[in-house]
């Protein structure tokens, strides 16, 4: 077997800043470096899209390492001292397990985890006209936030494909607060910048802010054991400490919990009173499992320019009656004509070997009808899930299909989203 | 990392390792390459009987972020394949040099296992 810290990140989309160039890597990718686990490695030459198997001796790439051209979180040294394996992820240096990702699955899902989120991306949105801005540039109707009030939207293309899925929270009466998905930081920013507004004053502070995110179900108890002083925002709302930090009762594990977002140099020290709460430190290799199981998109994975909201199932975050926004007209066309394609939950119906992206969908009556965005072994299901755009008269629940692995094909159906029930959620 | 590399097995490069007795070869993979993968929960073995040479994709081991190919340490025949591991992966986890080991081989030329590193290299391999 080959060992390397790529193979780490399979179920990951990866952007590498290789040569100034951002460089998308494929997720099926079994086997790439024969280098140790401590030499961040990327690709260079690499082809976007990999459906074949790659050795280390495949001419298609070289490997080269650009450890300077990483970025590490201000909770490096903590996931250095807790043991965890690094992994370059959206540019970063960033923890992929520590102990072992179903271990850290369980912990969300049973107890509370942390994750180091400070790789994610802030833009501070203020001014008179902030909010009608937004709306133009957001599939949610941004009007609806009051203050203290946060919603998931989309930033589309004029083809209505998705550039980005972000929240947008609302901090004042002119001013939001968004969150954006670390690996769009800098194409968010410059296609926001390009359509900026004269009443409006944008600002990149994703330099500025580490965060974590503390997810399951003792996530409350954990908040007010951390900071007794304080009330936790309802579900989806923001707040400001009284020492300045910024908190939202958001997530992408599908659990109670919160994300918290504060200084850089301060990060470490809240790490520690998390930890100490109770919190279990989780990596990447967890939150990709426990998104999959609730059916939340990947940006990159389940989400990309070529793919509308519509088509990923998400038209229920696009407010088709707020007036004009970029991407619109796609969105009114497909509503009224039905999508073609549909971002399909898929459930094994036996055990086999877990999905993993870019695996081939197979029709009842043999036919290849698309391939894995995301693919994973559930582990609170202990079965193979994953999600495809398929043709749409292939998304009815109930439908049987089948997964390729390696030439074979391991039965299936299409399953409602999410695939795993949170048995306490109020 | 605490290492476990029993001293009367043979390593490959690629983290198999070989238990010769007569000239049946039992294979699987070392502690150090399960503790790399962690949350083994998929083993695909080779059909009894496919002749294998060294360095041949003979079996899959998967984690939940990865999948991984299993290589036959030297040539020969599958002549067994362990089901225990395939109704529990986990055992490659658990009793990776015991229970967790994965196909056995009929090897062509018993002295090929001697040309694989002792226990004493594959730790240097590994450090």
């Amino acid at each position: 077997m080959v060992l390397g810290n790529l193979e780490s990140i399979v179920d990951a989309v990866l952007f590498a800043h290789v040569s100034g160039r951002v460089i998308t890597l494929a997720t099926s990718i079994r086997q790439v470096s024969p280098s140790r686990i401590t030499d961040p490695c990327f690709f260079r030459g690499y082809p976007t899209k990999v459906s074949r198997r790659l050795t280390s001796t495949d001419p298609a790439f070289t490997l080269r390492r650009v450890i300077s051209d990483l970025k590490s979180s201000p909770l490096q040294a903590a996931h250095v001292a807790l043991g965890a394996r690094l992994v370059p992820f959206a540019g970063w240096n960033m923890p992929v397990q520590y102990t072992s990702i179903i271990d850290e699955h369980t912990a969300v899902r049973t107890r509370c985890g942390i994750f180091d989120i400070s790789h994610m991306g802030q833009f501070i949105v203020s001014g008179p006209n902030a909010a009608a801005w937004l709306n133009e540039l957001l599939t949610n109707d941004i009007a609806k936030l009051g203050v203290g009030q946060g919603q998931y939207t989309l930033m589309l293309n004029e083809n209505g494909g998705v550039i980005d899925d972000l929240i947008a929270y609302r901090t004042g009466e002119a001013e939001f607060f968004l969150v954006v998905n670390a690996s769009m930081i800098d194409e968010d920013f410059f296609w926001m910048a390009a359509r900026q507004d004269e009443q409006v004053v944008l600002q990149n502070e994703s330099e500025l802010w580490a965060g974590m995110a503390i997810q399951g179900p003792n996530a409350a108890r954990i908040f007010s054991a951390v900071f007794p002083n304080e009330i936790l925002p309802p579900r989806n709302g923001i707040m400001t400490t009284a020492a300045g930090s910024v908190v939202c009762r958001t997530g992408y594990t599908g659990e109670d919990g919160f994300e918290f977002f504060s200084p850089g140099a301060e990060a470490i020290g809240y790490w520690d009173q998390f930890l100490a709460a109770g919190a279990q430190p989780c990596a990447l290799g967890a939150r990709d499992t426990l998104r999959l199981e609730m059916g939340y998109p990947l940006n990159g994975s389940d989400l990309s320019p070529e793919r509308t909201p519509i088509e990923a199932g998400l038209g229920c975050f696009c407010d088709l009656e707020k007036g004009d926004f970029i991407g619109r007209e796609t969105l009114v066309r497909q509503k009224s004509e039905g999508p073609g394609m549909k971002l399909t939950a898929i459930r094994y119906l036996e055990k086999g070997p877990p999905p993993r992206s870019h695996y081939p969908v197979i029709s009842a009556a043999g036919n290849v009808i698309g391939e894995l965005a995301s693919g994973v072994l559930s582990p609170s299901l202990m079965s193979g899930i994953g999600m495809a755009y398929l043709p749409a008269e292939f998304s009815t629940i109930g439908t049987l299909l089948s997964i390729e692995v390696r030439g074979k094909t391991f039965p299936a159906q299409v399953v409602k989203k999410p695939f795993y029930q949170i048995p306490h959620h109020k | 990392m605490s290492m476990n590399t029993p001293a009367d097995l043979r390593y490959a490069t690629s983290h198999e390792w070989v238990r010769l007795d007569g000239d049946i070869a039992t294979v699987g993979i070392s502690d150090h390459a399960q503790e790399e993968l962690t949350d083994v929960v998929f083993v695909e073995l080779p059909a009894s009987g496919r002749a294998v040479d060294a360095g041949d994709p003979t079996a899959v081991v998967e984690s939940v972020k990865a999948a991984s190919d299993i290589y036959a340490p030297v040539s020969g025949e599958v002549v067994d394949v362990n089901r225990e591991v395939e109704a529990d992966p986990s055992l490659v986890n658990t009793d990776p040099y015991g229970k967790g080991w994965i196909f056995k081989l009929k090897v062509t030329d018993a002295t090929h296992v001697f040309k694989l590193m002792d226990a004493a290299a594959y730790e240097n391999h590994i450090s």
